[in-house]
């Protein structure tokens, strides 16, 4: 397998600000790679470094096969972008706005301009400054997503846009996937991340925190259990991966790490259970436990500074 | 002035009785702490001027002699006229020294009156900053009235304080008052001018252009009424309020109350303003938008294609504009001879360096401050670069098969063609009014090349700006600071009594003073070669840097 973006140890820095601090990150070529962090992580900087927009400190980054900066202008025939923050012209259409931007990457394809407008239900004849931001977003997706290249670099590319229209982005990154196109996407809609990435890359405070396909990434969560017990247990406080335990007579509650999960349902069973819920894990909360270690760490490093 | 005071949450009280003007005062404070050091900047720049003005002339004109002469040869000379203004009293110290301030400081005053407004009002509507404001309990005309108060008082106070400087340096108490409220009167009014232009338009751009052409056409109309009345200013003048504030005639009889018509017109333009925010939705202008084409004509494909695109509007605009100024000022040109034979005048067309006659003389001097205003576009034009940077428009253009340098270079050259073909129809249309005046044609060819000499002087500044946009982008006003310097020097340098050698940093003292002088290549090709390094090392400074 290919690798579309292979980025190691990147590095900038804006005067006292550390944006990146030895980011990697690697997306293989045809899959859709979710690029998650909480705000300020990093994930708009490693984009404009990709972009060649940025030039980093440190650190190497390839972009289908080239480097980013020096080859930025032939690179980009290959990829699309759309920002998470559209701006237009004032006094352009949207649909001009369309075609320059096609036109300028190579060429769009005119077909599928009009069926995306269609799905996205897109008047292409307003003028920039009369878009709300949910339709300047959908200006740049029908510009990215007609026109013909490798690799579509998305950032935060659904924000603004209302949940029917998520529904219509999502199949169209599918079909995409089908195509055998690479995507890049930093999203903050764990929903939307869940139902298309391949792969995930969290990053906090510029440095790459956990990578892996979201199945990987399930066994680092935790399932909550809650049971009803024949006698009360015994050995449980100590085994391995099990958290927040709470005990009241015959009554147990406690989370358990997912790769814990089975060994400690034989210790349950071997004590005999009347009844049992469980919770099953979620993303959600590892991305948030990530995104509250950032919130902590960040904290300690303004009480640093304040000091 | 300075205050640091972030505005204090507003009253709720205030809201409930439906007030227009709630949270005019959080306003006015957030704007006097956004413009506490470009006000007191602006404020500085002008007293510091005025003051050292007054210190150099009034050693030049000791004797009352001397003062009449002066005011002989300026009274006699239209074309200084046209530029200036009036002595309206030979024998006074203040008027003399004074004269070369009293119109052309009044429109400086009178622009940054301008600017200031429309930066609080439509830049603030255009960016959206307003509608978060808006939602907050603020009234619908606060950040008018907030605009409004801040650009009055920063103009009272400018005045204020220059009439404190110049009685200080010795002249009549009540004249220097009278001068700085002639000031005033101009900032005052053309604030007012510039709420309504940022009613009017919805892009801060447009309407900082649109007050500017009002200013200038009222500057065009003191210019034409004082330059062809006889021993005063005709009816033309009094159309201007730039005329108005001369009309103010300090050290000269002191007639305070002129400065009622600019109050009043102030009011009233102002009153218009209140009406016409009362009318609209925040955000739009008065024009209604029009549907725009569904997909892009096959033309709009390339860089250059955009930029001419985004250029268009306002490059039609200042098209009209200076035509109409070439116009006004090819036709006064013919009428400067009648003038020729006091030895006042023929003195001054030596000063000013014109051997062919006082009409080539004139115009000389109007093609020097032409290439000045066109400068300006290409300066606009240039910074265009930065906005679409900041605005966050340049980063999608960079993610396609766009170099940087072809970028850049689209709007370069719109700036480089845009300046070339205004000062073509600088002298076509000043030519063609000159030749249609003394029955020769032959004169517009003539024209055509005295403005056409101007632009390598005009490309210097668009290279600066350039070059600033490439090295130091959060710089980029230093285009605007050029200008104000090269214009300080170029206009005002010898009054100010300035050394020949702080004066040679100015482009436009190079500019080969045609017609009448003698062509010679050497300082064009120079100048030309010096607006070309500054434009090689912007691009080069901007393939370098970070993108944001």
């Amino acid at each position: 397998m290919t690798t579309a973006i292979s980025v190691s140890g990147l590095v900038k820095t804006f005067g006292q600000t550390c944006a990146l601090d030895g980011l990697d990150l690697t997306v293989d070529t045809g899959e859709v790679h979710g690029f998650l962090g909480p705000n300020g992580a990093g994930k708009s900087t490693t984009i404009r470094v990709l972009l060649g927009l940025l030039r980093a400190d440190a650190g190497e980054a390839t972009l289908l096969g080239g480097d980013p900066w020096a080859d930025a202008t032939n690179l980009h025939r290959r990829l699309a972008y759309v920002p998470g923050d559209v701006s237009l012209w004032p006094n352009l259409s949207g649909g001009e706005v369309i075609d320059l931007l096609g036109r300028l990457r190579g060429g769009l394809d005119p077909k599928r301009r009009t069926d995306l407008l269609e799905r996205f239900d897109l008047d292409p004849t307003k003028k920039g400054r009369t878009y709300s931001k949910g339709n300047r977003q959908k200006v740049a997706l029908v510009a990215a997503l007609s026109s013909d290249v490798e690799l579509l670099v998305l950032d935060e590319p659904t924000s603004g846009l209302d949940p029917l229209m998520e529904a219509v982005f999502q199949d169209c990154i599918n079909e995409e996937r089908e195509r055998g196109r690479t995507v890049l996407l930093s999203s903050h809609i764990l929903a939307e991340v869940e139902s298309l990435c391949d792969r995930v890359s969290i990053i906090r405070l510029g440095r790459t925190v956990e990578t892996g396909t979201l199945s990987e990434l399930r066994h680092l969560t935790r399932t909550s259990i809650s049971a009803e017990l024949a006698a009360p247990p015994n050995g449980l406080a100590d085994h391995a991966g099990v958290h927040d335990l709470k005990i009241s007579g015959n009554q147990v509650k406690f989370d358990v790490d997912t790769k814990e999960l089975d060994a400690v349902l034989r210790r349950l069973t071997d004590v005999g259970v009347r009844s049992l819920t469980s919770q099953p894990p979620t993303l959600e909360e590892l991305f948030l436990r990530h995104y509250e270690s950032d919130l902590a760490g960040e904290t300690a490093r303004h009480a640093a500074v304040t000091r | 002035m300075t205050t640091a005071a972030l505005p204090a949450p507003v009253r709720t009280a205030t809201a409930t009785r439906g007030d227009g003007f709630a949270g005019t005062g959080a306003l006015l404070r957030l704007a006097l702490r956004r413009d506490r050091i470009v006000a007191t900047v602006w404020i500085l720049l002008f007293v510091v001027m005025a003051a050292s003005s007054a210190a150099a002339s009034q050693s030049l004109f000791t004797t009352v002699e001397s003062r009449m002469r002066a005011a002989a040869a300026v009274n006699g000379t239209p074309a200084t006229l046209a530029l200036y203004g009036r002595v309206f009293d030979p024998t006074s110290l203040g008027a003399v020294s004074m004269f070369k301030l009293g119109a052309m400081g009044a429109a400086l005053v009178a622009l940054v009156a301008i600017f200031t407004v429309v930066r609080h009002t439509r830049s603030e509507e255009e960016s959206g900053r307003l509608e978060m404001i808006g939602a907050t309990v603020v009234g619908r005309y606060a950040a008018l009235t907030a605009a409004l108060l801040l650009a009055v008082g920063t103009t009272v106070v400018l005045a204020l304080l220059t009439a404190l400087v110049l009685a200080g340096s010795g002249l009549p108490a009540a004249g220097a008052l009278a001068f700085g409220l002639s000031w005033a009167g101009a900032g005052i009014a053309f604030a007012a001018v510039g709420a309504v232009t940022a009613q009017v338009t919805e892009s801060a751009r447009t309407a900082n252009g649109l007050g500017a052409a009002v200013l200038a056409a009222a500057y065009l109309l003191r210019a034409a009424g004082d330059a062809t009345g006889v021993d005063t200013s005709t009816w033309l003048s009094w159309l201007s309020p730039i005329g108005w504030a001369q009309q103010v005639r300090p050290f000269a009889g002191d007639r305070w109350w002129v400065l009622a018509y600019l109050v009043v017109f102030a009011v009233l333009v102002s009153l218009g303003a209140y009406a016409l925010v009362a009318r609209r939705d925040l955000g739009a202008g008065l024009l209604a938008q029009r549907p725009g084409r569904p997909a892009a004509t096959p033309r709009l494909a390339t860089p250059l294609a955009l930029a001419v695109r985004l250029h268009r509007g306002a490059l039609t605009g200042w098209l009209v504009g200076v035509a109409l100024g070439g116009l006004v000022l090819g036709s006064i040109a013919s009428q400067v001879g009648d003038f020729i034979d006091t030895p006042q005048a023929r003195d001054m067309i030596m000063k000013l360096g014109g051997e062919r006659g006082l009409t080539d003389a004139f115009l000389s001097a109007e093609m020097g401050i032409l290439g000045l205003i066109v400068s300006a576009y290409g300066i606009s034009a240039a910074m265009r670069l930065r906005a679409e940077e900041t605005a966050g428009r340049l980063e999608p253009m960079l993610a396609t098969h766009t170099s940087r340098v072809r970028w850049a270079w689209s709007h370069v050259a719109v700036a480089l063609a845009g300046t070339t073909v205004l000062m073509v129809a600088v002298g076509l249309f000043a030519g063609f009014a000159h030749g249609a005046a003394v029955g020769d044609y032959g004169q517009i060819g003539r024209v055509v090349v005295a403005a056409l000499v101007q632009l390598p002087a005009v490309w210097v500044l668009t290279g600066i700006t350039v070059a600033v946009f490439g090295l130091a982008p959060g710089l980029i006003m230093a285009g605007w600071g050029a200008l104000t310097v090269f214009l300080v020097l170029g206009q005002l340098g010898s009054v100010l009594g300035l050394p020949q050698w702080l004066m040679d940093l100015s482009p436009f003292t190079h500019s080969p003073k045609l017609p009448g002088g003698t062509l010679s290549a050497m300082p064009l090709v120079s100048l030309t070669v010096i607006a070309a390094v500054l434009l090689i090392v912007g691009m080069w400074g901007f393939r370098r840097r970070d993108i944001g």
